[in-house]
C-alpha cells in the first residue's frame, strides 16, 4: 500500500450549487452560489477553505456531505469520497456517508445540540447509528475523547445537557461527537467564531491536537486567515462562490499570488495616531455601580472613565464582562444604583425617561445587529430622515437636502434613497445606521460591537469611515467591542474590563504596552497573529509560565 | 417544583374566581325558581314559604359561601326541581360522560399525533395535503351534523351500531363499547383536525433549528429526526392543544350527548337549565370549570417537566 498521505480522500470536480432565490418584488428565479469548483484532500490533510461571507465556502463544505442548506441544491459536478461519488447513491446512499465517513463541526454548538437530550446520547448516536460499535464501546472512546480535547471531568460530562455546559466546552464536545465514529474527513464550519478570544485558543488547540492525534482529515472554513494558518496545510481562497487562490498556507499568507488574497491578509492595516486628551471630558462616569432589576447582582463594580470630545474610547472586554451594560447606563436604559453620569459639564438624570429632548439628541447609538436596528417597512429616506424631523423639525425640501448630504457622508449616494434595508448589504445597513446617528448632530455615539457581524474587508470599510466622520463632526465615540485589532485600529484611549470591573484604563500606547495585570496580558496574547506557528508558541509560552509559578 | 406550586396554586384561586362568577351568573339568570317548582297558578304565600324553606330570602353572600362550605365537602345540595342529592346524580353521569371522553382521547390523541409526524414527514407533499384536507373538512362539519351523517350511514344504513347510546348499570363491557361507538367517533372527528395541525405546526417550527441539521448530519433517518430530535422539544405546545382537547371532550359534549341521548353530564345539564335549577346548573358549572382548568394545569406542569433547563438546572 502506498504512503496514505498520498492517497486521495476527498475528489471534488467541476462542482456547481444553485439556490432559488426570492427577493422582494421580484420573480424568484435561480442564482449560482458555487461556480465550477475542484479540490482534492489527500488522507489526514487539513484544507482551510477562507472568504467573505457569501463566498460559499460553508456550502463547499457541506457539500462534501451530499448536503445542501435551505434550499440550495448541488446542480453540478461530482463528489468523490473514497473514490466513490456520493452524489449518486440517492437519501439512502447519503445517509450511509454522513455521521460514518464524515462528520460536521457546527459554528454554533449551543444551538447544533438538541436540548432535550444528554451529551452523551447525542455524542454516541452516530457511532451506534452506523452500527460500528456496541455501546459500551463508543461511550468508551467518548471519554477518551473528551480528555483529549481537555474536556474537565471527562468520566461525567456526557451526563450534562447542552445547557449545562459553557460555549467553549460544548464547541469541544461537538469535536468529539465528530471524531467519536472514526470518520476519514471532519468539516468545521467557523468552529471558534461564536467563542471569545481567550476561549477560542484552548479550543483551537485542542481542535489541532486531536486532528493531529487522530489522523483525520479536515475541511476547516473560516473567514478568519489568521485562524485558519494554525491549523491547515493548504489553504483555498474562496470569493463569489469562485476559487481565487489555492496554494500551501505558508504561501497563500506569506506570499499572495492574487489581488484578493492580498487584501485578505494586509486587512486590519488601519494606523490611526493616538490624540492627546483634552482638559474638559465630553462624558465622565464617575463610580457606577449597576445591577440589572430583581437580581442583586452588580454587573458593574465603580467604573469612572472618560471620552474626550472628538477622541474615541474603546471599552474592551470578553462576553460578560459588562461593556454593554455600561451603554445601557450611559444611555439611560438602566439607572445605576450608584454613581453618576456627566455629560458636556451636566449631571444627566439616571432615567431615560427623565431626559430633554437635547440630553437625547446629543447621545446617539449604534448598534451590533444593522438589520434588527432598523424597521424593515421603512425606506432609508424614513429611516435618516426621523431624527431630522424630531430633533430638528425639518421638513420638506431642506429635509431632503440633509438626507442627501447624509447619504454622501457615509458614502453611499442618493440612488440609496428608496432603498428598503433588505435591499441593501449588510455593509450599507451599517453606513445608514451611522447617518442615522449622525442626523442627530451628537456630541457621543456609542458604538456597540458595530462591526462585529461584518466581514473584514467590509468591517474595514466601516471604520475607516468613523474615523473620517470623527475628523470632519467632532464627534466622539464610546467603541464596544471584543476586538482588539479595532480596538489597535481606532482607540485614543482604552478600557479594559474584567467581570463588571475596569482592570486596565489609558491612553492606547499605555493600555498596549507592557508591563501588563495578569488579564490584558491573556487578552492580548490570544488575539490570532496571521503567522505559521502561532498558535503553538502561545501554548508552548503558557506552559512555561504555569510552570514556573 | 417551585414552579409547579405556583401553578397549582394559581389554579385554585382561578377556580374560587370561577365559582363566585358562576353563582353571580345564575343569580341573574331571570326568573324565580320557587315559581317554576310550583306553577303559575301558586298562591303567593305559598311562593313566600317555599323561597323561605329554600333560604332564597337570605342575603346572596351568605348563600354563596354556604354553597361554597358545600361543594368544598362534596356536597352539592338537593335539585330544586325533584328534590334528588345532585351528588349522587352528577357521579353517575359524570362517570358516563369520563368514560365517553376518555375513550375518545384515547383514540383521538395517538392518530392526531401521528398524522401529525406522518404530515411533518411528507410536508408540503400530497400525503400532507390529504391529512390536513380530511381533518380540516372534518372539523369545518358542525358535531351535529357529522353525529347525523354517522347515524344516518353507519346506524340506519349498515346497520353496525346503534344510533341511540343507551348505557345502564351492569352492561357489559363489549356492549357498553358499541353503544358509544358512534358518539365517540363523531368527537374524535371533531378533535382531531386541531391537535394534529398544532403537532405539525410544533414541530415543523422545531425542524427550522440547528440540531435538526446536525441529525440529518449524522445520517440519521427522516422518521428517527422527527421522533428523537424534533418531538422531545415539541411537546410544551403539542400538551398545551392536546390538554385543550381533552377539556372540550369533557365540557362540549352537550351536544354529542344530545344527538345520541347518552346519559351523560350534558344531557342533565340541559334538561336542569330548561327547569331553572339553579343548584344543578351551578354544581354542572363548577365540575367543567374545575375539570377544564386542571387539565391546563396538567398541559403546564408537563410543559415544565419536558424543560430540560427546568428538570435539570445548571
Amino acid at each position: 500500500m502506498a504512503d496514505p498521505a498520498d492517497e486521495t480522500l476527498l475528489d471534488i470536480r467541476n462542482l456547481r450549487i444553485e439556490a432559488t432565490v426570492y427577493p422582494p418584488g421580484e420573480d424568484p428565479h435561480d442564482i449560482t452560489i458555487v461556480d465550477d469548483v475542484s479540490l482534492t484532500l489527500g488522507r489526514g490533510r487539513v484544507l482551510g477553505l477562507i472568504g467573505e461571507s457569501g463566498a460559499g465556502k460553508s456550502t463547499i463544505g457541506l457539500s462534501s456531505m451530499g448536503y445542501g442548506r435551505g434550499g440550495v441544491r448541488i446542480t453540478g459536478g461530482q463528489v468523490l469520497l473514497n473514490g466513490r461519488d456520493i452524489l449518486k447513491g440517492g437519501m439512502a446512499g447519503l445517509r450511509g456517508v454522513r455521521g460514518r465517513e464524515v462528520c460536521y463541526v457546527a459554528q454554533s454548538a449551543a444551538a447544533a445540540f438538541n436540548p432535550a437530550h444528554r451529551l452523551m446520547d447525542q455524542v454516541t448516536e452516530a457511532a451506534l447509528k452506523h452500527g460500528s460499535a456496541d455501546r459500551q464501546t463508543v461511550q468508551a472512546r467518548a471519554i477518551d475523547l473528551f480528555g483529549q480535547l481537555g474536556l474537565p471531568d471527562p468520566e461525567n460530562i456526557g451526563q450534562r445537557y447542552p445547557h449545562q455546559v459553557s460555549g467553549g466546552q460544548l464547541q469541544r464536545v461537538m469535536t468529539a461527537m465528530a471524531l467519536a465514529s472514526g470518520p476519514d474527513l471532519i468539516v468545521f464550519d467557523e468552529p471558534t467564531t461564536a467563542l471569545d478570544v481567550t476561549t477560542q485558543i484552548d479550543v483551537l488547540a485542542a481542535i489541532k491536537l486531536a486532528i493531529r492525534k487522530t489522523g483525520v482529515a479536515a475541511l476547516y472554513i473560516s473567514h478568519d486567515l489568521a485562524v485558519v494558518a494554525q491549523v491547515s496545510d493548504e489553504m483555498m481562497v474562496l470569493q463569489g462562490g469562485k476559487l481565487v487562490e489555492h496554494g500551501e498556507t505558508r504561501q497563500v499568507i506569506e506570499a499572495p499570488r492574487e489581488e484578493y488574497t492580498r487584501a485578505l491578509v494586509s486587512v486590519r492595516s488601519i494606523r490611526h495616531e493616538e490624540k492627546p486628551p483634552s482638559p474638559e471630558p465630553v462624558l465622565t462616569i464617575r463610580g457606577v455601580t449597576a445591577a440589572y432589576p430583581g437580581t442583586g447582582v452588580d454587573v458593574l463594580r465603580d467604573i469612572n472613565v472618560e471620552v474626550h470630545p472628538g477622541q474615541t474610547l474603546a471599552v474592551v472586554g470578553e462576553s460578560g464582562s459588562g461593556k454593554s451594560t455600561l451603554a445601557r447606563v450611559i444611555t439611560g436604559l438602566l439607572p445605576p444604583r450608584a454613581g453618576e453620569v456627566q455629560f458636556a459639564g451636566r449631571t444627566l438624570s439616571a432615567a431615560m425617561e427623565k431626559r430633554s429632548r437635547d440630553d437625547l439628541r446629543e447621545l446617539q447609538m449604534i448598534y451590533q445587529m444593522a438589520d434588527v436596528a432598523m424597521n424593515p417597512r421603512q425606506t432609508v429616506r424614513t429611516i435618516i430622515g426621523r431624527p431630522l424631523e424630531f430633533y430638528f423639525g425639518l421638513r420638506g425640501k431642506e429635509k431632503e437636502r440633509r438626507i442627501a448630504e447624509l447619504l454622501d457622508e457615509i458614502e453611499m449616494g442618493e440612488g440609496f434613497i428608496d432603498r428598503y434595508p433588505a435591499e441593501l448589504s449588510g455593509g450599507q445597513k451599517q453606513r445608514v445606521c451611522i447617518a442615522r446617528a449622525l442626523a442627530a448632530k451628537p456630541n457621543l455615539i456609542i458604538c456597540d460591537e458595530v462591526t462585529s457581524a461584518l466581514d473584514p474587508l467590509v468591517a474595514d470599510g466601516i471604520l475607516k469611515l468613523l474615523l473620517k466622520l470623527q475628523a470632519e463632526e467632532h464627534v466622539a465615540f464610546l467603541f464596544i467591542t471584543h476586538d482588539l485589532a479595532t480596538v489597535r485600529a481606532i482607540a485614543d484611549s482604552i478600557a479594559v474590563m474584567y467581570q463588571g470591573e475596569v482592570v486596565r484604563y489609558g491612553p492606547k500606547s499605555e493600555v498596549l504596552s507592557p508591563p501588563f495585570d495578569a488579564y490584558t496580558d491573556l487578552l492580548l496574547s490570544s488575539v490570532p497573529e496571521m503567522k505559521l506557528g502561532w498558535l503553538e508558541e502561545v501554548i508552548e509560552h503558557r506552559r512555561m509560565e504555569s510552570a514556573g509559578n | 417544583m417551585k414552579l409547579i406550586a405556583q401553578r397549582l396554586a394559581l389554579g385554585i384561586l382561578l377556580l374560587l374566581a370561577v365559582s363566585v362568577l358562576i353563582f353571580v351568573g345564575t343569580e341573574l339568570l331571570p326568573g324565580d325558581v320557587a315559581q317554576a317548582i310550583l306553577g303559575q297558578t301558586a298562591t303567593p304565600e305559598a311562593l313566600a314559604n317555599l323561597r323561605a324553606e329554600l333560604g332564597l330570602n337570605d342575603p346572596s353572600y351568605v348563600r354563596y359561601f354556604d354553597w361554597l362550605g358545600g361543594v368544598l365537602t362534596g356536597d352539592l345540595g338537593t335539585a330544586l326541581s325533584n328534590g334528588q342529592n345532585i351528588s349522587e346524580a352528577l357521579g353517575k353521569r359524570l362517570s358516563n360522560t369520563l368514560f365517553l371522553a376518555m375513550w375518545a382521547a384515547i383514540i383521538s390523541v395517538p392518530i392526531a399525533i401521528l398524522l401529525g409526524l406522518v404530515a411533518v414527514q411528507h410536508r408540503n407533499g400530497f400525503i400532507d395535503k390529504l391529512i390536513s384536507a380530511t381533518t380540516l373538512t372534518s372539523i369545518s362539519l358542525p358535531e351535529f351534523f357529522i353525529g347525523y351523517l354517522l347515524v344516518y350511514f353507519i346506524a340506519v344504513e349498515l346497520q353496525w351500531f346503534p344510533s341511540v347510546s343507551t348505557v345502564y348499570d351492569g352492561m357489559g363491557f363489549a356492549d357498553r363499547m358499541s353503544a358509544i361507538a358512534l358518539p365517540c367517533a363523531t368527537l374524535t372527528l371533531v378533535v382531531l383536525a386541531h391537535m394534529m395541525r398544532m403537532t405539525r405546526a410544533a414541530i415543523l417550527n422545531v425542524m427550522q433549528s440547528a440540531y435538526i441539521e446536525t441529525a440529518e448530519l449524522k445520517g440519521l433517518s427522516p422518521f428517527r429526526i422527527i421522533l428523537r430530535h424534533a418531538f422531545p422539544n415539541a411537546i410544551a405546545p403539542i400538551v398545551n392543544v392536546v390538554m385543550l382537547n381533552l377539556a372540550f371532550l369533557v365540557v362540549g359534549v352537550v351536544v354529542v350527548e344530545v344527538i345520541f341521548v347518552y346519559p351523560g353530564m350534558g344531557q342533565y345539564l340541559v334538561d336542569h337549565v330548561s327547569k331553572r335549577d339553579i343548584p344543578v346548573v351551578q354544581a354542572c358549572g363548577m365540575i367543567f370549570a374545575a375539570v377544564y382548568i386542571s387539565l391546563n394545569i396538567v398541559a403546564d406542569i408537563v410543559a415544565i417537566i419536558a424543560n430540560p433547563r427546568l428538570r435539570h438546572p445548571k
